[in-house]
């Protein structure tokens, strides 16, 4: 049988390791996995390398990830967005690196490592910084940039439906990252608004299909990152068995 | 600060009287967005081209966190935090829109199928460079988002910008000294005086704003402009369309 339901967020994530790349869906807070992001804090895996197109607002979510001491390195193409209060200070200060990468160059290396292929040729970038000690290829008299696929050994992301199988539906733009970042991740773990039967989804309209996903927990009720921002919660690590290092 | 920066603003707002405000440097850049056309607004003046579009056009919207057909702001009913356009702010999808990934989106925009975007500037170069992502500065943080991408797969791409920055130094150069966020990507410059082609013989004067001279223009621009056969002077009425 074919069950991919977890008991908890926390069992979800308990076996990141330190030092592993992850990728989290979200741009801004639309699709923003809050609840396996915490878990993932409470865990207190250090060390990584973390994946997203931006680097949280306030002191919740991916920033309180960042604030926890638990990100080397971030890859992202916008690290600045209103409310980003964490990631600016610890650049600043050499305490996490920053690998910046065009939105769309970002999205296209992250579906070529899902899909098998290890470097494709773009003409984002050309003649730009970002394009800076990589190799150049001219095709039909135009100059493009290789770039290299990327994977990780997890993903986090946000759906609207799931069943058992890991079929997903997203909702409206909060979709953004999350079908590919599955694709490109070793262990997808996808916290879901809602449980449904085999079948409850039509398979037409099946957006990443269950082969993509690895471990599925349904959180009803998410917390919204921006209504936490405004009531200035600060989200503190929870001790648990994980994090027992 | 706030002093410094509302003079500023004085300032900025007294060189727009003299040539097209804000709002008509918008107006000016929708009269050349066309029927049918899939556009792509910057943050900014760029997004308020879609207020301008002539009635009778049919336009749809794009934003590249996953949306075609992204309508207006939405009332306090429809708001939905799961629905944002890539400055990150409400909005809402007219019937028809579709969303779809990053991948799928800009898939759009790099493999050419978006026809038109608008973007700000801090540099435009007369080969139609365009700067505007970063000033270099040791200490900032660096932010590009999509629009390199946008630059290097839209059709055809707009630029509205003022003519000069806050302090009167030219914005249309030679060459930019800003970091690049594509070359040879600019096809028009819309500013507060002017509107400006990019010709592979050069900057092209197209039109100017109503009082303004070639001139005038010229002295406020970093390399020699030609001006075509027959500039117009688009005298744009406030709310017009």
């Amino acid at each position: 049988m074919i069950d991919k339901r977890v008991a908890s967020c926390a069992s979800a994530v308990a076996n990141i390791k330190d030092g592993d790349t992850i990728m989290i869906g979200g741009f801004g807070e639309a699709g923003s996995p809050i609840e396996l992001i915490h878990a993932l804090i409470d865990h207190g895996a250090k060390n990584l390398t973390v994946v997203n197109n931006n680097t949280g607002s306030g002191r919740v979510g991916l920033a309180a990830l960042i604030e926890n001491g638990q990100v080397a390195k971030m890859i992202c193409s916008y690290p600045r967005t209103a409310n980003s209060l964490v990631f600016p200070e610890l650049y600043r200060s050499g305490k996490i690196a920053l690998e910046l990468v065009p939105q769309g160059t970002l999205a296209e290396r992250i579906r070529a490592g899902g899909a098998g292929i290890p470097a494709f040729f773009t003409k984002t970038s050309v003649g730009t910084p970002l394009a800076d000690g990589k190799e150049l290829r001219n095709f039909e008299g135009e100059n493009y940039v290789m770039e290299r696929g990327l994977k990780a050994d997890f993903a986090l992301i946000k759906a609207k439906q799931a069943d058992r199988y890991g079929n997903l539906t997203f909702n409206k733009t909060a979709r953004n990252f999350a079908p590919i970042m599955a694709m490109a991740a070793k262990n997808t773990l996808v916290q879901t608004n809602e449980m449904v039967e085999l079948g409850a989804i039509d398979a037409e309209n099946v957006i990443t299909p269950g082969i993509f996903v690895n471990g599925i927990i349904e959180v009803s009720k998410p917390q919204q990152e921006s209504q936490l921002v405004k009531d200035g919660v600060v989200y503190l690590p929870i001790k648990s068995q994980g994090a027992e290092k | 600060m706030n002093t410094l920066a509302t003079s500023n603003q004085q300032s900025n707002r007294q060189t727009a009287q003299i040539g097209w405000n804000r709002e008509q440097m918008a107006q000016r850049c929708a009269q050349d967005i066309e029927d049918g056309s899939y556009v792509n607004l910057g943050i900014g003046i760029p997004e308020k081209v879609a207020q301008y579009v002539p009635d009778g056009r049919e336009v749809i919207y794009h934003t590249e966190n996953g949306l075609l057909g992204m309508g207006n702001s939405p009332t306090a009913d429809e708001h939905d935090p799961d629905l944002i356009n890539a400055g990150k702010k409400a909005v809402t999808a007219i019937p028809g829109a579709a969303y779809f990934h990053h991948g799928d989106s800009f898939a759009m925009i790099r493999g050419n199928h978006i026809d038109v975007c608008v973007l700000g500037a801090m540099q435009v170069s007369a080969k139609g460079d365009l700067a505007n992502w970063s000033t270099g500065a040791v200490d900032a943080i660096p932010a590009v988002g999509g629009a390199m991408d946008l630059v290097a797969g839209v059709k055809t791409i707009f630029i509205i910008t003022q003519h000069t920055t806050k302090t009167g130094d030219a914005k249309i150069l030679a060459e930019c000294s800003f970091p690049l966020t594509g070359q040879k990507v600019v096809n028009r410059i819309y500013t507060d005086l002017c509107v400006i082609d990019v010709r592979p013989e050069g900057l092209m004067l197209i039109e100017l704003a109503p009082g303004i001279s070639f001139d005038y223009v010229q002295q406020r621009t970093g390399v020699t402009l030609q001006s075509a056969a027959h500039v117009t002077m688009n005298n744009l009425n406030e709310g017009q369309k």
